[in-house]
């Protein structure tokens, strides 16, 4: 985080001088999603239901892309994921095999 | 010399003079739901909005909760906002009124002061914006309907200047001002807008490096009012308080500018004194009461009795030093609270009251009544009674017991 300023220095209604692109959230989950590429079928119900936007749909690969740096880990792709090809997991249990 | 705007003298009742003095200001989103006492005031806009005399965004909400949050994103907008609540209704608001003093919201709110449940009771007392005088609106409560109207419009003035920048409460006396036809005198349309203005904007730093007005827009995106951590969230009330301080300052300014387009003043804007110079003995007292306590005065005053009232306009900000400087010469003061502190000692009025004389060089001895709950009338021989109980707390230095009861069947 930035260096602490005096109530002098910010703006006024809690109004954010930096984007929160630099905020990594990332690091408060617990459980990560992995997927088995042999079930997905690149539906994209987990794009559309992730609610961080961090599953994202990357065209020039044809295949979808975990941003980790702001999956929280809530779990819900692998809810509603209709062929169960995410489960969550606890990162050591996936060492080395994160994408 | 500003040449003065035509005014005429019409008969009023307070609810009606608040929906004028809406009206007048040019609002731009009236966002409410109806309570009683207030009700008159909503019915009123309404009827300006059907009759296309206001260009203003009626929004008939399903709580008041939804009210105060329709009002306060519509003030990020930067939209001229105003509503009317009162008792449970303004309860109901209650989270909603921290938020919108923590945005910056210069919502301003009418509040037909009126006691609350249980038993359930719909007449006046200050139950219901006493016990918001911690979230952050600037109080200001009048003495009659004229007062009602011009607060209104000096209201949107203060809560709106960028070195305020906070949600202002005017609040009337359920009925006994809301319901009482009296005569006001009210200016045209015209001359009301252009004192009021358009509406200011402070300016911010936001995320994208510029500093901007603070508004929600498309063109400068901003994040208003999001998760403050502990490293932050103090700052921001810090900013709220002084706010506060400077509206300390606005409301006499605003006052003053006033009272050159209208010929009426309140005092100073926070305080309100009557025969208070020479006096030994005084009432100090929120609301309406005042009118009765003047006359009495006068009548005290013909026996050769030096009595005085201080009624407290502005009750947040508090002016401390204002009311330090108006008491000094008092012997003794009763303080009139119209609502109850359960437990506490003494009423919230009397709390700031005292608090703020005590480290005053000299300070009058004081003592508390609790009176008027639930729409119990204040009878003039009541409130001269206090004057005679004050003569004998002087004469003798017997105080007695502090927090006392006025109209209480005992």
């Amino acid at each position: 985080m930035s260096k602490e300023r005096s109530w002098k220095e910010l703006a006024i209604g809690g109004v954010c001088s930096k984007s929160s692109v630099g905020f990594l959230t990332g690091d408060w989950k617990t459980y990560m999603p992995v997927r088995d590429l042999e079930k997905c079928t690149k539906c994209l119900t987990c794009v559309m239901f992730c609610p961080e936007g961090a599953i994202k749909w990357k065209p020039e690969k044809g295949d979808i892309w975990f941003d980790f740096g702001f999956c929280k880990g809530c779990g819900i792709c692998a809810n509603e994921c209709p062929t169960k090809a995410i489960t969550m997991k606890l990162p050591q249990q996936e060492e080395g095999k994160v994408e | 010399m500003i040449q003065k705007p035509k005014q005429e003298t019409i008969a009023l009742n307070g609810d009606e003079a608040v929906a004028l003095a809406a009206k007048q200001c040019d609002v731009d989103v009236v966002a409410a739901y109806p309570i009683t006492p207030q009700t008159i005031i909503v019915e009123k806009f309404s009827e300006y909005v059907a009759n296309g005399e206001v260009q203003t965004e009626f929004v008939c909400t399903e709580s008041e909760h939804s009210a105060m949050t329709a009002c306060l994103a519509a003030a990020a907008t930067g939209a001229r906002t105003f509503t009317a609540s009162a008792s449970a209704g303004l309860a109901l608001m209650h989270e909603m009124l921290f938020v919108t003093s923590g945005f910056r919201a210069p919502v301003v709110m009418a509040i037909a002061n009126r006691a609350l449940s249980a038993p359930l009771n719909i007449h006046g007392d200050q139950s219901d914006s006493m016990a918001e005088r911690d979230s952050g609106w600037i109080q200001i409560y009048v003495e009659n309907a004229q007062e009602a109207y011009d607060s209104i419009i000096q209201a949107f003035k203060i809560a709106e200047d960028t070195e305020v920048s906070l949600p202002v409460i005017v609040g009337l006396d359920g009925f006994t001002i809301s319901h009482t036809l009296e005569n006001v005198s009210v200016f045209g349309d015209d001359p009301i807008k252009q004192f009021v203005g358009e509406r200011q904007l402070p300016m911010v730093f936001t995320h994208e490096g510029k500093t901007v007005p603070y508004k929600l827009d498309p063109e400068n995106p901003m994040t208003m009012g999001p998760n403050a951590s502990p490293n932050y969230y103090f700052e921001f009330k810090r900013q709220q308080e002084e706010g506060m301080r400077n509206a300390l300052k606005k409301i006499q300014e605003v006052n003053s500018e006033y009272s050159k387009l209208s010929g009426r003043s309140y005092g100073d804007g926070l305080l309100d004194t009557y025969s208070l110079d020479d006096a030994e003995i005084a009432i100090v007292v929120v609301g309406s009461t005042a009118g009765t306590l003047k006359v009495i005065v006068d009548q005290l005053r013909q026996e050769g009795v030096k009595a005085g009232v201080l009624r407290i306009r502005t009750f947040r900000p508090f002016p401390v030093e204002q009311l330090r400087s108006a008491l000094k010469n008092v012997k003794t003061v009763a303080v009139m609270d119209k609502a109850m502190s359960f437990g506490g000692f003494g009423g919230a009025v009397f709390n700031e009251v005292r608090n703020a004389l005590y480290d005053a060089e000299a300070h009058p001895t004081i003592v508390n009544y609790i009176f008027g709950l639930g729409g119990r009338d204040a009878k003039p021989r009541e409130l001269r009674k206090i004057y005679d109980d004050l003569l004998q707390v002087n004469k003798t230095g017997n105080v007695g017991e502090p927090v006392r009861y006025l109209g209480l069947m005992e």
